[in-house]
């Protein structure tokens, strides 16, 4: 029996995407196989591992354990979403984990960056503490997660120093440059372009 | 794994919603934050026929700080009421135990109201309300909204009294009295795990600083969130007396009926209860003696008890 399709409009990082997929089609997998975005990792599906972190008008949230017809109406940042489009520029939060080690083979990262830029939104100057547990959802099975505190330490610094710097420094979030979505991240792509992602793809899972 | 297929419904308001899950009957299951209800569907271990998605019910979305009680809608997401400053200084307990439950990421998606519907008897939310004494309100199609004492909502594990085709609209968690303490402790194998074993505690002080009522409410030990009485073992005593809080402790194990698991052994649970206990409701006095003396901060309120 052919599975109804759903038509799902979402705003991923400040633009509009369509697609046509079953109700079922979990908002992990919509980003990685309907659209495309393959910096969203999955690790588990039960919602432990915490590498399929995205962030749902601005909060970060599980991409697995939502649907992709629940995301309508709400704006995504997903890692890709961080950088300059076309730009060879990282997020702060990037560098910081670069300068710092913060990864080894790289599998949790994008799930802890997102966290972490969530994190920091809510609380530019976090402790000890509170990064851990702003971190604690996310498992990483090489670091050892100190160096990972660490480039949380260094992504703040980072951040309110481009915060002090940044025209709209009264901006509350240390997020402050000026972007296309509500969604308060830096250097989120602007342009609102129209991508097409119906197809084949929706109706082939 | 993927979820099995099912048909999805996002009615926008309540009675939209009562009618579809009338009409659902057996077919029908309530979608609200996902976070425990997806990885059930994710590992198949549930194939409802039809969701019914409440997210996009703007009516149930709300928090009410009353005179006698905080009252949670059931659009409410933890993540909301752990911010709530008003629902923090008249239930400290509330966001005593939100922090513990699971990690922001998810705290930021589940709801108040899916956790108690949900009725793991390792959820924190179902103790405090069995312990503050709560009501969880009901509404279904035709009939007039009603409310089920916690004691008589949770059955078993993850079985409360909801019937196919109930939607509840609300949870209310009664104020305990100006001055009370509480308190909420667990261990966990890893910070925002279901805890192996968790207890929270209210206290309430009479004039002279002894202890006038004390009750505790604990997961993970019993079928259902299980309140203990402590006031035999404390009334009348200081609140950090190790005798008194040994005795409370005593009361709250011979209550429990603790299940071994993959993570701990019934002797293990056994010992944490009696050092949760005593941990707990310590806790929850010296949180009396500052809500009285009025000094703990607002903002801090909930954070350091
Ligand atoms: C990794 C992980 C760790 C977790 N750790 C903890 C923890 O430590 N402590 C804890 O308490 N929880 C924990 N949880 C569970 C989490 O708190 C869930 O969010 C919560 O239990 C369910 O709320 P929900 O809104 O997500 O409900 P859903 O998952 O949407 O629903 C759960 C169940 O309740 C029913 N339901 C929901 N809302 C209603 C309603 N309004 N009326 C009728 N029925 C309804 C659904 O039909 C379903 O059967 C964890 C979850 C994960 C993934
Ligand atoms: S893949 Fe979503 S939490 Fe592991
Ligand atoms: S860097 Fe390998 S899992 Fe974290």
């Amino acid at each position: 029996m052919a599975e109804t399709l759903e038509q799902v409009t979402l705003r991923v990082n400040g633009t509009t995407r369509q697609l046509r997929v079953p109700a079922r089609r979990l908002l992990s997998d919509a980003l990685r196989h309907d659209l495309r975005l393959t910096g969203t990792h999955v690790g588990c599906e039960h919602g432990v591992c915490g590498c399929c972190t995205v962030l749902l008008d601005g909060d970060p949230v599980r991409s697995c354990l939502m649907f992709a017809v629940s995301a309508e109406g709400h704006e995504l940042t997903t890692v890709e979403g961080l950088t300059p489009r076309d730009g060879d520029e990282l997020h702060p939060i990037q560098r910081s984990f670069q300068e710092c080690h913060g990864l080894q083979c790289g599998f949790c990262t994008p799930g802890f960056i997102m966290s972490i830029a969530g994190l920091l939104a809510d609380n530019p100057d976090p402790d000890e503490d509170e990064i851990v547990e702003g971190i604690s959802g996310n498992l990483c099975r090489c670091t050892g997660y100190r160096n990972i505190i660490r480039a949380v330490q260094r992504a703040a610094e980072l951040l309110r120093a481009a915060e002090s710097e940044a025209p709209g420094a009264d901006d509350p979030s240390p997020h402050g440059a000026a972007t296309t979505t509500s969604v308060s991240v830096p250097y989120a792509p602007s342009g609102a372009d129209d991508h097409d992602a119906t197809g084949d793809e929706g109706s082939a899972r | 794994m993927k979820p099995p297929p099912f048909a999805y419904h996002a009615p926008t308001s309540v009675a939209a919603a009562l009618e579809l899950l009338a009409e659902l009957g057996d077919d029908g299951k309530v979608l609200a934050g996902g976070q425990s209800l997806i990885p059930l569907l994710n590992m198949r271990l549930a194939a409802p026929a039809h969701l019914v998605d409440i997210n996009r019910i703007d009516e149930l979305v709300g928090i009410e700080v009353g005179d006698d009680a905080v009252t949670v809608g059931a659009g409410v997401r933890h993540a909301a009421l752990e911010r709530d400053e008003a629902a923090a200084q008249a239930a400290p307990l509330l966001r005593q135990a939100l922090r513990l439950v699971a990690h922001p990421a998810i705290r930021n998606r589940g709801t108040v109201c899916g956790s108690i519907a949900h009725a793991d008897p390792a959820g924190e939310l179902t103790a405090v309300l069995a312990l503050l004494g709560g009501t969880v309100r009901v509404a279904r199609h035709g009939g007039d909204s009603h409310d089920i004492a916690a004691a008589d909502f949770f059955v078993a594990p993850l079985e409360s009294s909801l019937r196919p085709a109930d939607l509840v609209t609300s949870v209310r968690f009664p104020r305990p009295p100006i001055g009370a303490g509480s308190a909420f402790v667990e261990f966990a194998r890893r910070h925002g795990d279901y805890a192996l074993c968790g207890i929270g505690a209210t206290v309430a002080l009479a004039d002279d600083g002894s202890v006038a009522t004390a009750r505790v409410g604990a997961i993970s030990i019993h079928p259902t969130p299980l309140v203990v009485d402590c006031g035999a073992a404390l009334v009348g005593r200081p609140p950090d007396d190790e005798r008194a809080l040994t005795a409370a402790a005593e009361l709250v194990d011979e209550a429990s009926s603790p299940e071994p698991d993959l993570h701990a052994t019934v002797l293990y649970r056994r010992q944490l209860t009696r050092v949760l206990t005593a941990r707990a409701i310590a806790a929850a006095g010296a949180h009396a003696r500052r809500r009285r003396r009025g000094t703990t901060h607002p903002t801090q309120e909930g954070i350091d008890g």
